[in-house]
């Protein structure tokens, strides 16, 4: 959308990203700005107001403790994890499973959360970056981000992290190649890519040197 | 989302009586297994089911490769396909296309079954912005032909969508025989995986053989000499995360320093995974060398047609065939 000189959009909108954020936040994610979006998009999105959604029990399993949720079954496991449990250091980027900010293990397997229906995450092990710390000893590449100054905004920095550490158990933090061959479904905006590959090549060396010590 | 209920039944029989069942006002129901694909397509309104029926743990997800070739549950994830050791020995090329597939999240997720059914990445179905789109709103026209058609078919088209089919894996798939097992509500059926799909026609919407409650439960392909040489070739505009602009896939049986049979089949530029015979005849008994496999591979351009955009694909196909079988040829 065009902007004028002032930075308010050409027909008055004048939302921030924070309070769109909170819009769309309020609304399930659905925009409800009709200046926003074409005639057609709206007609093709409005709901059926007679549909009746049965509301589901819902048990997770995150970071070694069980939780009952009473969910909308269209909640994707992102969202019960943010918004129903206050697990906020998953973070919601794209939505569309295309940008990795998501990033959680299921069963010990990198997932992307926002791909993944809260209600069919029933009986698998999640682990969000909330579970990797062992009390205040970080995890080791939790550790190894800090000393490689591994992000600047820090909004992509769990998600990677929880890649990584996956990317680091399968035994694909070898070369750098390799590491952002396997770390290609994680973006950062900021481009802090090498640091980001350097921490997970210290962090895997430092594993395998565990291992073998 | 449009609100949907959600349905976990017990067991596979519960579940495809379950999918064969309408809808309120006629709406199908839909399954959700690995979900990677659905789940965008019900956030973006592309999909709007009343009716969500889960298949998740009522699938087979074995990995079974023995004399007679390679047996995946519909269940399987691409990432336990890819890793399985004797895929990657023996069907390379399978095992190469799921890893130049998606991310790594999404391969733990996303079954094989599902990967079949994945929808296009056409723009225009994917962005309920635009109005005209015969296979999200049968009848509406086609934005993408007139449009920015620069990742679209060239093979397989019609006058009402030239959307390409979006799966590397189906692409090695079909160069390598593979069969769709399908089970219905009354009846199971085997289908060769090139007849799976179809072609768009006047109904894009319909994109495979699928009847209502029916459900992919495994895919097979056989064992051989073919399948052993076999590899896949992606070209994209990125390096990695990335669906192909154009891909190819070989399978060949060698005769000293010519080939015996070749399969050939190209992604990235059909509408469905494509299969190309006339190819593969005038590669069997041919030399590596380079002119008689570029001749070959010209046979590729045999009824494609551009749309503006999308045109330079009917060249680079050929000159992925043309490094693929390479590749594979020069393997020990």
């Amino acid at each position: 959308m065009d902007r004028d000189d002032s930075g308010r959009e050409p027909d008055g909108v004048d939302l921030t990203r924070r309070e769109l954020l909170k819009a769309t936040a309020a609304t399930g994610g659905l925009l409800l700005v009709g200046d926003l979006l074409p005639d057609g998009a709206l007609a093709a999105i409005a709901s059926d107001p007679d549909a009746t959604i049965a509301p589901l029990d819902v048990r997770l399993r995150v970071n070694g403790a069980d939780h009952r949720l009473t969910l909308d079954p269209r909640t994707t496991l992102l969202d019960a994890l943010r918004e129903h449990l206050h697990l906020t250091g998953t973070k919601k980027g794209c939505g569309l499973g295309q940008c990795g900010a998501c990033t959680v293990l299921m069963d010990g397997k990198r997932v992307k959360s926002c791909l993944s229906l809260a209600a069919l995450a029933e009986g698998r092990a999640i682990t969000t970056i909330e579970g990797l710390a062992e009390g205040e000893q970080l995890h080791p590449l939790q550790a190894a981000f800090i000393e490689r100054d591994a992000f600047q905004c820090g909004y992509c920095t769990s998600g990677q992290i929880m890649a990584g550490v996956a990317c680091i158990s399968e035994g694909h933090a070898g070369s750098a190649e390799e590491v952002r061959e396997w770390m290609s479904g994680n973006l950062c905006r900021c481009g802090a890519y090498d640091h980001i590959v350097a921490a997970i090549q210290d962090a895997a060396r430092s594993s395998t040197a565990a291992r073998e010590g | 989302m449009h609100p949907f209920t959600l349905e976990r039944p017990r067991d596979l029989a519960a579940a495809r009586a379950s999918g064969a069942q309408a809808g309120r006002n006629d709406a199908p129901a839909e399954y959700i297994a690995g979900g990677t694909d659905m789940i965008q397509l019900l956030q973006e309104y592309v999909r709007r089911p009343d009716r969500l029926v889960s298949l998740a743990g009522l699938l087979d997800d074995r990995i079974d490769v023995g004399p007679h070739g390679l047996r995946m549950g519909a269940a399987a994830t691409m990432a336990d396909v890819a890793a399985h050791p004797a895929v990657a020995e023996r069907f390379p090329a399978i095992a190469e296309s799921l890893l130049a597939s998606a991310s790594p999240q999404v391969r733990n997720q996303a079954t094989v079954g599902g990967n079949l059914l994945q929808r296009t990445r056409c723009p225009y179905f994917r962005d309920v912005g635009y109005a005209a789109c015969n296979k999200r709103a049968p009848g509406s026209g086609c934005a993408a032909i007139g449009g920015e058609n620069r990742w679209h078919a060239v093979l397989g088209t019609s006058e009402h969508c030239i959307a390409a089919h979006a799966s590397d894996l189906a692409v090695a798939l079909v160069a390598l025989d593979a069969v769709v097992e399908v089970q219905g509500t009354r009846v199971s059926r085997r289908v060769p995986l090139v007849d799976f799909h179809r072609l768009p026609g006047s109904t894009p919407h319909i994109e495979s053989v699928l009847e209502p409650g029916e459900v992919v439960t495994a895919i097979t392909v056989p064992a051989g000499p073919v399948a052993q040489r076999s590899h896949y070739v992606k070209l994209r505009d990125r390096a990695s995360f990335e669906f192909a602009l154009v891909s190819a896939a070989v399978a060949l049986e060698m005769n000293g320093d010519r080939i015996r049979q070749a399969r050939v089949a190209v992604g990235g530029v059909g509408t469905k995974p494509w299969r190309l015979p006339r190819v593969e005849t005038a590669l069997a008994g041919a030399s590596l060398d380079p002119a008689a496999l570029r001749t070959a591979a010209a046979l590729a351009a045999d009824g494609a047609k551009g749309y503006g955009h999308n045109e330079f694909k009917i060249e680079l196909m050929q000159r992925a065939i043309v490094r693929a079988i390479e590749t594979a040829g020069s393997r020990a």
